[in-house]
């Protein structure tokens, strides 16, 4: 079932129109986004899937506020942010963006509670504040225990759930996902999908995964399909599959 | 973000590479340490030079036969000798130079028991061993009635004391020079050093009695006594110059000199040779300051090349910090602190380094170096420009990075 293009609304926490984004390399033209129309209201999970080239990563760019679309407008939480500057976006990604991705992308040599510090240092929280709100983020992901432990020191799902903490860092009202289960193991990934949907339902955070595993897209309630630059179809996901970590089945 | 903020950052970023940070400063400090302990080592000889010559005698002039202007030695000897009754008329006719002592400079054999050494014996009147600020550590110096009898007496220097006598006391024993009886009647304090030959080396005995009773005829020149020198030396060093104009003038006319002729006579001040060698000891400071600040330079190309090497490396960082929130003047500024810091740490180590390479030096006598707040200044104010200089390229290159395509670097 597609979703009909409503006029503003203000639930919508991101509202992109016609958004394109065109690449040029030389001679020739390549539009990564060929005229987007995406809406996603706040408080959703859903998924972004497509092959490699079809233009997700360029749409997540976009939506993260880590690049400006070619034309087309982009409101975010009601606000136009399409024209903004470099600093200003910096500034909207640190109050309303939280970043997840596949290589998890900590500090090395830095220990879990300074990585989840480090987004609410841009912000200008100041120290105490801070590094209380640096534990309560890593006790929510499970990591009360390690708070002291490097990257070296942590499995790949712990350092996950330490760049998911940083990424709810500064309370932000979306948190994107870049492929957030493509470097761990199946029942890892699992357990970080399981921690994605607990934050959605209970922290009514909006979370955008983007993903080419039909088995991650099928544990989310919407699935956007962009193949060419274009939304190929935007479907409700009628039969959530709800996978406990505790009792996964076997392949 | 403030700058406190910032700085932790920095610090984190630094200490999470140790070795690395480690490295980069190496250049900073061996530069530095080489601007303060080179130019310590530059400021010590400078002193000690400088000390040296004022220990000859502060304000001194010398007059001496012969024109040393290019001449060469060869001058002097052809050229008529002074006279005694030059040294007089010095005395009585210039006012400013009453302070003056005539000399005789001669290398002898001195003999003791079964001792004998080679000295430079210097007869004078009694007033010169004021004039070349010795003073008497034992005994008692020479006195007016000693030279108006031509009295054998001498007064000794430490070190030829400690080669003739050993650990006997030498005050009232019996010396010969030349083959004639001194009875020693002092002993003058150490100098140390001293310039064209050791001051602990002398032996100064009265000039009446050096012309009655060892020169001879040597130093009598058309039936009148010549002396191989004469000093003068004003109370007050501005005095110096004038006085020299007045000695000159007068010797001019003493010689039956024309304005036009040239000088058969030398008259030099050892303000002027002060300043001569003082010219040269700035000079070789100076020169030691722009080797080592050549070498510091050399250290900031290095900082600067590995900061480049670190923003490239740490370009996924870089992308991470952008996408949580960092603005370009963040990241610009944060790697120009953690590039002044490197800079700065290195420079402190190497300031410490230098100083203590100076104190060393010091303490096994090589040479009195100097450690002086300039070059404590100069190493810091440079070490803190290189920071700045070499750093702004690689933080600049950090700000301009586009946060996805550096999250995307592999």
């Amino acid at each position: 079932m597609t979703e009909e293009t409503q006029d503003d609304n203000p639930d919508y926490v991101i509202d992109g129109r016609n958004l394109t984004k065109v690449y040029t390399m030389g001679d020739n033209e390549v539009r990564a986004l060929d005229g987007v129309d995406v809406q996603i209201k706040r408080g959703e999970l859903l998924s972004i899937m497509g092959p490699s080239g079809s233009g997700k990563s360029t749409l997540m760019a976009i939506l993260g506020c880590l690049d400006s679309p070619t034309s087309g407008e982009y409101h975010l939480d009601g606000e136009p942010v399409h024209a903004l500057g470099d600093n200003a976006l910096a500034g909207i990604r640190s109050k309303q963006l939280g970043f997840v991705f596949q290589q998890f992308n900590l500090l090395p040599r830095t220990p879990a509670i300074e990585q989840v510090s480090m987004p609410m240092i841009y912000a200008g929280i100041r120290g105490r504040k801070r590094k209380q709100r640096a534990q309560e983020m890593l006790e929510l992901v499970g990591l009360g225990e390690r708070m002291d432990h490097t990257p070296a020191e942590l499995s790949g799902g712990q350092q996950q759930r330490v760049a998911i903490a940083r990424s709810l860092a500064n309370d932000p009202a979306i948190l994107l996902a870049d492929e957030p289960t493509g470097a761990l193991d199946t029942k890892t990934g699992i357990e970080i999908m399981a921690l994605f949907k607990r934050l959605n339902r209970e922290e009514g955070i909006t979370v955008i995964i983007v993903t080419h595993d039909v088995e991650v897209a099928e544990q989310t309630p919407r699935v956007i399909h962009i193949r060419d630059g274009l939304i190929e179809k935007d479907v409700i996901n009628e039969t959530v599959v709800d996978i406990d970590p505790n009792n996964i089945p076997a392949h | 973000m403030n700058l406190f903020e910032n700085i932790r950052v920095a610090i984190r970023a630094l200490l999470s590479n140790k070795l690395r940070a480690l490295l980069t400063m190496l250049g900073i400090i061996i530069g530095s340490g080489a601007v303060v302990a080179l130019m310590s080592f530059g400021n010590g000889a400078t002193a000690a030079i400088t000390d040296q010559i004022e220990g000859i005698g502060s304000n001194l002039i010398t007059l001496l036969p012969g024109r040393f202007e290019g001449g060469g030695p060869d001058a002097a000897a052809n050229a008529d000798p002074l006279l005694f009754d030059d040294y007089t008329a010095v005395k009585e006719n210039v006012p400013l130079a009453r302070r003056t002592a005539p000399s005789i400079e001669m290398f002898q054999t001195i003999v003791y028991s079964k001792e004998t050494v080679n000295a430079a014996v210097i007869a004078s009147t009694p007033e010169y061993l004021d004039i070349r600020n010795f003073e008497i550590d034992l005994g008692r110096g020479l006195s007016a009635s000693d030279n108006s009898t031509g009295a054998r007496v001498a007064v000794i220097g430490p070190g030829l004391a400690t080669e003739l006598f050993g650990g006997l006391n030498p005050v009232g024993r019996e010396i010969k020079i030349n083959g004639v009886f001194f009875e020693v009647v002092g002993v003058t304090v150490e100098k140390g050093g001293g310039f064209g030959g050791s001051d602990d080396e002398n032996v100064f005995i009265p000039i009446e009695t050096g012309y009655r009773r060892l020169f001879g005829s040597t130093m009598v020149f058309n039936g009148k006594r010549t002396v191989s020198n004469v000093l003068i030396s004003p109370l007050d060093a501005d005095d110096v110059d004038q006085t020299m104009v007045e000695v000159e003038r007068l010797m001019r006319r003493r010689r039956g000199l024309k304005l036009s002729d040239d000088l058969d006579f030398t008259l030099f001040s050892q303000n002027a040779f002060l300043d001569a060698f003082s010219a040269i000891t700035a000079t070789l400071t100076a020169f030691l300051g722009v080797i080592a600040g050549i070498s510091l330079l050399v250290g900031g190309i290095g900082v600067m090349n590995i900061m480049l090497v670190s923003v490239t490396e740490r370009t996924r960082e870089i992308g991470l910090r952008k996408a949580v929130g960092a603005r370009r003047a963040t990241i610009l500024t944060q790697f120009l602190i953690e590039t002044m810091m490197l800079s700065l740490i290195g420079g402190a180590i190497g300031v410490a380094f230098g100083w203590g390479v100076s104190a060393l030096v010091r303490r096994f006598d090589l040479l009195d170096a100097q450690v002086t707040m300039g070059s404590v200044i100069l190493a810091f104010s440079v070490v803190a420009l290189v920071g700045i200089v070499f750093g702004i390229y690689p933080a600049f290159r950090a700000s301009r990075l586009s946060p996805i395509e550096a999250l995307r670097y592999e």
